[in-house]
C-alpha cells in the first residue's frame, strides 16, 4: 500500500492510485508565538482514506494541511506520504504530486477553464495531446462537459463551477494525495450540499487519499472515513471513525464539539438498508419510506407522522419491512 | 521645387518672385496647406520620424529599468522606498532644467536627451509595475505555489500576466509624457517634432508650422495611445470576460 506513485500513465480513472499519509509527532511553532499551532501531532492516514481534521479557529488543523505540502516548514516530527519523508523532497515536486484545494479556490484568473485544470500536467511536461485528453476527462468527471465551457475564464462561472474546476485541477495529474482546506466553505448551502455529495461520489470513483480540513462538525461526520478532532494549540483530542466519535466521545471537549444531538448525528451515517426492518405484517401504516433514507431521515418522517410506524419501501416501490420508535430505540443501542 | 524651400530656414520665408505661389505665408494665415505639403517629406516627415525614434528609445530604456527594479523591489520590499524618493525627485525636475544640468557633461546630443526622458518615464512604470504585482491576490499566489509552480514559475505564468493590465496603463501615460516632453528634446540635439516648432516661434510665430507640428505631436501621442489600448486588449482578454 506504501507506494508513492508518479502521475498516472494513459487511460482513464480507472485504476486509482493512492498513498498513505502518516503525520509522526508534527510540530510547528511560530516565532514570537506563546503557544505552538500544532503540538506533536501524530496520526495515519491509510492510502484511500479520506481524514477530516475538524476543530475551533485556532486549533491548527489548516496548519497541519499545509505542512504536509510544505507550504510552511516543520518546525519537529516527520511527514511520511507513502513511506517516504516529505522532507527529502523538492517542494515543488513533491506539490506536484499533491492535489491542492483552498477555499478561496484561487483559480488563475487569466487563464481559461482548460488551461487552469491543465496547470499541473504543464508542469510536469507531458504532451499537448494527453494534456487535452486528460482535461476533457476531467471536464466530464465534475460534470461541465458543457460545449465552451473549457474556453471560458473564472470569472464567468459560478462559485460552485469555479470549485468544481479547483477540484479538477487538483485531480488533474492523478495525485495519490488531495489537500482540501474548506473547499466548500465558501458556497452557499445548497450548493455545498450538493458539491459534497458530488465529492463523496467521485472519491468513491478515484479513491484518492485525502485530508479535508472543515470547522464544521456535521460536514466532518459526512465526509470522513475518520474524523481528527484538534483543540486549541493545536492538541489532537480524538482521531476515530464518525460513528465512534459520536458514540463514545473521548472526553467533554468532543463531547461539546460534536453537540448535545450526537444521536440523531449517529443516525444520520446509517440507511434503512443497513437497519435490521420489522416484517410486514399487513397492519396501518402512517406513511411511506424509501429504503434508501437515512434513518435519521425515516425517524423524522415518523416523528411528523404522531409516532406511528411506517412502511419501508426498496427503489421500485415495494415494501420490504416496517419501521417503529421503538425499533429506532434499537438501532442507537 | 526649388532646394531653397526645403530648408526650415527663415520662420516667414521671403521668397521674391512668383508671389501668388506664397500669398498664404506672407500674409501668416493660421493654415497653408501649400506649405505642409511642400515641406512634408523635408522638414515635417523627419521631425516625426526622430520624434518617433525619441519615444520608442526612451520608453523602451524607462520600461527595462523600472521592471527591473519593480521586480527587486517587489522581492525586497526595502527598496521601494529610495526607488520611489529618487524617481520622484526625477519627475518633478522641470525638463528644460534637466536638460540643461544634462548638456554639461553628455554634450548638447541625442543621449543627453535620452537621459532626460528616460528619467521622467521611471516613477510612472515602477509604481504601476509594483502595484500590479502586489495586488495579485494571494490566494491565487498560494494556489500557484500549491501546484508545484517556483517562484520563476509563478511570477512568468501568474504574477506577471496578472499584472499586466496596470503595467500597461503605466507605460500609456509613460508614452504619452514622453512624446510631449520630447518636443522640449529639440533644444538638446535639434530633432523631433520641436524643431519645427521652435524655428515657428523663433521671431514673429509662423502660424502653420506651429499649428502643424504640435498637431502632430497630439496625433502621434493619441496614435500611440491606442496602440497600447489594443496591446492591453489582446495581451489580456481575461479582463473583459464579464459573466
Amino acid at each position: 500500500m506504501d507506494t508513492v506513485n508518479t502521475a498516472q500513465p494513459e487511460g482513464p480513472l480507472s485504476s486509482p492510485q493512492a498513498a498513505s499519509l502518516e503525520l509522526r509527532s508534527v510540530s510547528k511553532h511560530y516565532p514570537g508565538a506563546p503557544r505552538p499551532a500544532l503540538a506533536e501531532l501524530s496520526l495515519r492516514v491509510d492510502a484511500g482514506e479520506v481524514c477530516v481534521l475538524v476543530g475551533p479557529s485556532g486549533s491548527g488543523k489548516t496548519t497541519a494541511l499545509r505542512l504536509i505540502n510544505r507550504m510552511i516548514p516543520l518546525s519537529g516530527g516527520d511527514i511520511l506520504l507513502g513511506g517516504v519523508s516529505v522532507l527529502d523532497r523538492e517542494p515543488h515536486e513533491l506539490r506536484r504530486q499533491i492535489g491542492y484545494v483552498i477555499q478561496q479556490i484561487g483559480l488563475f484568473p487569466h487563464l481559461s477553464v482548460a488551461d487552469n485544470i491543465a496547470t499541473v500536467p504543464r508542469l510536469l511536461g507531458w504532451s499537448r495531446r494527453r494534456i487535452a485528453e486528460r482535461v476533457a476527462e476531467l471536464l466530464e468527471l465534475i460534470g461541465l462537459d458543457r460545449q465552451g465551457i473549457e474556453s471560458r475564464y473564472p470569472a464567468q462561472l459560478s462559485g460552485g463551477q469555479q470549485q468544481r474546476v479547483g477540484l479538477a485541477r487538483a485531480l488533474a495529474a492523478d495525485p495519490p494525495l488531495m489537500l482540501m482546506d474548506e473547499p466548500f466553505g465558501a458556497i452557499d448551502p445548497i450548493n455545498r450540499t450538493r458539491l459534497q455529495d458530488e465529492f463523496k461520489r467521485l472519491q468513491d470513483q478515484v479513491g484518492k487519499t485525502v485530508v479535508f480540513v472543515t470547522h464544521d462538525i456535521d460536514e466532518a461526520i459526512k465526509m470522513g472515513d475518520r474524523i481528527a478532532i484538534l483543540r486549541e494549540g493545536g492538541r489532537l483530542a480524538q482521531y476515530d471513525t464518525p460513528a465512534e466519535i459520536l458514540m463514545n466521545p473521548a472526553d467533554e471537549f468532543v463531547a461539546a464539539f460534536v453537540g448535545a444531538d450526537r444521536a440523531l448525528k449517529r443516525l444520520g451515517l446509517e440507511t434503512l438498508a443497513e437497519v435490521e426492518l420489522l416484517a410486514a405484517d399487513g397492519s396501518a401504516v402512517a406513511g411511506t419510506v424509501s429504503r434508501d433514507s437515512t434513518v435519521r431521515d425515516a425517524l423524522s418522517q415518523l416523528l411528523a407522522q404522531g409516532g406511528r410506524p411506517l412502511r419501508v419501501v426498496d427503489e421500485r416501490g415495494r415494501e420490504v419491512g416496517r419501521v417503529n420508535l421503538e425499533l429506532f430505540a434499537e438501532v442507537l443501542r | 521645387m526649388s532646394p531653397l524651400l526645403a530648408a526650415s530656414g527663415p520662420v516667414i520665408p521671403n521668397f521674391g518672385g512668383a508671389p501668388s505661389t506664397y500669398a498664404c505665408e506672407r500674409a501668416n494665415r493660421l493654415f497653408c496647406a501649400d506649405w505642409v505639403t511642400r515641406n512634408w517629406s523635408s522638414v515635417l516627415w523627419p521631425a516625426l520620424r526622430q520624434h518617433i525614434v525619441l519615444t520608442v528609445i526612451a520608453v523602451a530604456i524607462g520600461f527595462a529599468i523600472s521592471t527591473l527594479l519593480a521586480l527587486i523591489a517587489y522581492r525586497r520590499g526595502w527598496l521601494e522606498r529610495p526607488v520611489l524618493i529618487v524617481t520622484s525627485i526625477l519627475y518633478t525636475i522641470p525638463s528644460l532644467a534637466l536638460f540643461e544640468l544634462l548638456a554639461p557633461s553628455f554634450g548638447l546630443t541625442r543621449t543627453t536627451a535620452e537621459i532626460a526622458l528616460v528619467s521622467y518615464t521611471l516613477l510612472i512604470l515602477f509604481r504601476n509595475t509594483l502595484t500590479g504585482l502586489r495586488e495579485v491576490p494571494a490566494e491565487v499566489k498560494d494556489a500557484a505555489a500549491g501546484m508545484g509552480m517556483g517562484p520563476m514559475q509563478s511570477l512568468l505564468r501568474v504574477e506577471l500576466p496578472l499584472a499586466a493590465p496596470a503595467i500597461i496603463a503605466g507605460l500609456r501615460i509613460a508614452t504619452v509624457t514622453v512624446i510631449s516632453l520630447a518636443t522640449v528634446a529639440a533644444l538638446i540635439d535639434n530633432e523631433g517634432l520641436g524643431v519645427p516648432i521652435l524655428t515657428a516661434i523663433s521671431g514673429e510665430v509662423f502660424k502653420t508650422e506651429l499649428i502643424t507640428a504640435g498637431a502632430m505631436a497630439v496625433a502621434l501621442a493619441l496614435i500611440a495611445d491606442g496602440l497600447l489600448v489594443l496591446i492591453q486588449r489582446w495581451l489580456t482578454p481575461w479582463t473583459r470576460a464579464g459573466r
